[in-house]
């Protein structure tokens, strides 16, 4: 496959966007882990949400 | 399940959980045959390989606005409906919006250089995009300044809603102005104007970037939830702590 007389303008584009969309992967997945560790950090100190502790109305 | 059981976050995040591993393995399937086809495509008579660049320029412009549009309505969910999921979806779909936008300008400036002679023209679809990206960026500084959540949620709301009139300039200026910008090739009046052996690799890509968009949103959405709850339990350890102080 030739890229022609423009291959570096086509390569960067590729490779922004490779870097771009790696970027927001890595965000999301740091972000999820960074969420978890605190909702466990503040379960284990004893903190339980309301809707954790009262069984819903007309729910078994 | 019906809709209504969305509204429930802890049901959203068991679904999430569900259909996100599905959702990454058809992303990914999507984006190596559309990168694949993209590949094999033949040079444009005119343009020659840079019409490469149109398989990643394309899709994430459509997206940049689409994620726009997604916003909007979940902005009437929030003003309207008050439903508990329609800011989450805002706010998780705002940073993924910009980055599209981002790089709908970036690959349209590198496919310009080329084509055009110039990596940027402040004529009317180039400028629309950039303020489009603006107005991204102000969200989510708007989200981060305001420190209650629903006032932040109803401020945002106003602003996408006001924000979505420059969707239509966006796709009408290459027609109302005179750009250098190409007019619409495959959402026209009469159908798409591309030969099949770009318009395929096209469609696929931008398929391949709507289910990276919806995988990424669901994604988002989760831990905007997550951190809202814990938001809510730091403040009741605050209040627990107090409680113990007075």
């Amino acid at each position: 496959m030739s890229l022609g007389p423009y291959a570096t303008f086509i390569a960067t584009s590729y490779l922004v966007v490779l870097a771009v969309v790696m970027l927001m992967i890595a965000w999301i997945v740091i972000d999820y882990r960074r969420q978890t560790r605190r909702l466990h950090e503040l379960e284990s100190d004893g903190i339980v949400r309301r809707s954790d502790r009262e069984p819903r109305r007309g729910m078994k | 399940m019906t809709l209504i059981d969305l509204a429930n976050p802890t049901r959203f995040l068991t679904l999430t959980a569900r259909i996100l591993p599905w959702l990454v393995v058809a992303t990914a399937i999507l984006l190596a045959v559309g990168l694949y086809q993209s590949a094999l495509a033949p040079d444009d008579y005119q343009q020659g390989a840079t019409v490469k660049i149109m398989f990643i320029h394309v899709p994430n412009a459509w997206l940049a606005m689409f994620v726009w549009g997604v916003m909007s309505l979940a902005a009437l969910g929030t003003l309207v409906w008050r439903h508990p999921l329609a800011d989450v979806a805002a706010k998780a779909a705002a940073p993924i919006g910009a980055a599209f936008t981002f790089l709908a300008l970036v690959t349209g400036s590198l496919w310009g250089r080329p084509m055009w002679g110039t990596y940027w023209e402040w004529d009317a679809r180039l400028t629309s995009v950039l303020i489009l990206f603006l107005m991204y960026l102000g969200l989510i500084a708007l989200w981060r300044a305001v420190e209650d959540p629903s006032r932040a949620a109803r401020a945002a709301a106003v602003l996408t809603l006001v924000g979505a009139i420059n969707l239509p300039i966006i796709k009408f200026s290459v027609d109302w102005w005179n750009t250098l910008h190409q007019p619409a090739s495959v959402m026209r009046m009469g159908g798409p104007s591309l030969d099949r052996a770009f318009l395929t690799p096209l469609l696929v890509m931008a398929l391949a970037f709507s289910l990276l968009f919806v995988t990424l949103h669901l994604a988002a959405m989760r831990n905007e939830i997550l951190r809202r709850r814990v938001r809510a339990m730091q403040m009741m350890q605050v209040a627990q702590a107090g409680q113990h102080r007075a």
